[in-house]
């Protein structure tokens, strides 16, 4: 099990690779559909995004409301798929980490070797499990789109598997493949 | 004639959605716990123990076992001598649903449009399947669903000649095709039969029922059998990270059909697969 420190450098992503385990700690920033979709809107009429990209991870995620005294509700990853459409362009903004579960198209991987970023998959349906590593939440822009706002929280020790390095290599066919040749007597 | 105040309604469905989106069916919990028990493969035993964890964890703290607390499907079966006063029954399902999702802490995950887009802000309008039934009571089943799982469901015009093969075929595509986005182990609803909109139906109300049952006649139950087998020969596994664990269940429905057809779908749901009811 790796234990990463953020923010996400080249040298980290480089180091990590399709299948690794790790603890994931430091401040991630959550966004999903809508907030992708204003994010990319804003660049392309020339304007910042709400955030500092640079070597920064994004989560797929949007929490259910926090009940008083916790800080935050329910926080389990959203499939990555939806984002496709959106992830290069914030790749190249300086986005080097990727949070959610699901299959990525070609261009999204193609950007993820280009720009040495790593695509990291949390356990879908294990929303209670992962709000227990949030220790702060705090919505930076966006808020009037509910879950969907962008918002900067702490993790300590997220678990996380590596399921696109930055060569290229995918869990998904990975994982299968050494499953059925180990348990070829289907 | 009974007389039932909506009023009643509403107050089943806000507690129902709530205790459906925080405490798993014992079921389902068995079949996950089993299916660890039965995993050869030690990256996919560790995140059937997380799930595991999880589903504990939302019980005993109160947070919602999945953040996708889904659109909210209500299933009622009225019997025929029930007279229900005090307001309108969608209105009342809809206040339901409201209180549920705001009292509860749940995430509101509807938009108005389906094109334009725009969150209701408290989950309604919900997806209500009404039946009239024998009887004067009414059962009110709540059945959130995620769209994680939602969005990778098919259904396919089938013809008659491409018989039981045609159907396997059919569902192991629309696996094969869903792979991890569905957060597997998932629970797969078939549907065969009916009209194109009564199968997918079918397939929904497939959902529902216990993964520990099977359907009632043996052609059925033993294709249940045979597909579930098959899915979890795929290797896709928990998480899709490689394993046997890519199914908890296969659950199938039907109804007769047109001399010209055999419609199939496939609703697939993820391990949260949420339902609760209660009877009035």
């Amino acid at each position: 099990m790796k234990k990463i420190n953020l923010p996400l450098t080249e040298e980290t992503a480089l180091s990590l690779k399709a299948g690794d385990s790790v603890l994931l700690s430091g401040y991630i920033y959550t966004s999903r559909d809508a907030g992708h979709k204003r994010m990319c809107e804003a660049l392309a009429r020339g304007e910042k995004l709400p955030f500092d990209a640079k070597d920064s991870v994004i989560y797929y995620v949007g929490p259910t409301p926090q009940r008083d005294g916790h800080i935050i509700g329910s926080a389990g990853p959203t499939t990555s798929g939806r984002m496709d459409a959106y992830a290069p362009t914030l790749m190249q903004k300086g986005v080097r980490g990727m949070i959610g579960k699901g299959e990525r198209n070609a261009e999204v991987i193609e950007a993820i070797k280009e720009y040495k970023c790593v695509y990291f998959g949390a356990i879908g349906g294990a929303g209670a499990l992962l709000s227990k590593c949030v220790k702060s939440n705090e919505a930076v822009a966006y808020e009037d789109l509910g879950a969907e706002a962008l918002r900067k929280l702490y993790v300590e020790d997220m678990p996380l598997t590596v399921i696109v390095d930055c060569f290229g290599n995918n869990l998904y066919r990975i994982g299968r493949e050494n499953y059925l040749k180990n348990n070829s007597g289907f | 004639m009974r007389t039932i105040n909506v009023s009643e309604i509403t107050e089943a469905i806000e507690t129902l959605c709530i205790e459906a989106n925080l405490y798993l069916p014992e079921d389902i919990k068995c079949s996950i716990i089993d299916n660890y028990e039965k995993e050869d493969s030690p990256v996919a035993k560790n995140v059937l123990s997380n799930i595991i964890k999880n589903f504990e964890i939302a019980k005993g703290e109160g947070i919602p076992i999945c953040q996708d607390t889904g659109m909210a499907c209500v299933f009622l079966e009225i019997g025929q001598d029930v007279h229900f006063t005090g307001g309108s029954l969608t209105d009342a399902v809809n206040e339901g649903v409201r209180r549920g999702y705001i009292n509860g802490c749940l995430r509101k995950s509807v938009v108005k449009d389906p094109v334009l887009r725009g969150n209701t802000g408290d989950n309604t309008p919900a997806m209500i399947y009404t039946e009239i039934v024998f009887g004067d009571k009414v059962k009110i089943t709540v059945a959130p669903k995620g769209f994680g799982s939602e969005n990778m469901s098919q259904i396919k015009m089938l013809k008659p000649s491409d018989g039981v093969e045609g159907i396997k075929d059919f569902v192991l595509k629309v696996i094969e095709e869903a792979g991890p986005n569905p957060c597997p182990p998932m629970v797969v609803g078939i549907g065969i039969g009916g009209t194109f909109d009564k199968c997918a139906l079918l397939a929904k109300k497939a959902l529902l029922r216990p993964v520990d049952s099977q359907n009632g006649e043996e052609f059925y139950a033993a294709l249940e059998n045979e597909l579930l087998e098959k899915i979890n020969s795929t290797g896709i596994g928990p998480q899709g990270f490689g394993g046997r664990t890519t199914a908890l269940s296969v659950n199938i429905e039907t109804m007769p059909t047109h001399i010209a057809g055999m419609p199939c779908a496939v609703n697939i749901n993820c391990h949260v697969t949420r339902h609760k009811t209660r009877v009035i």
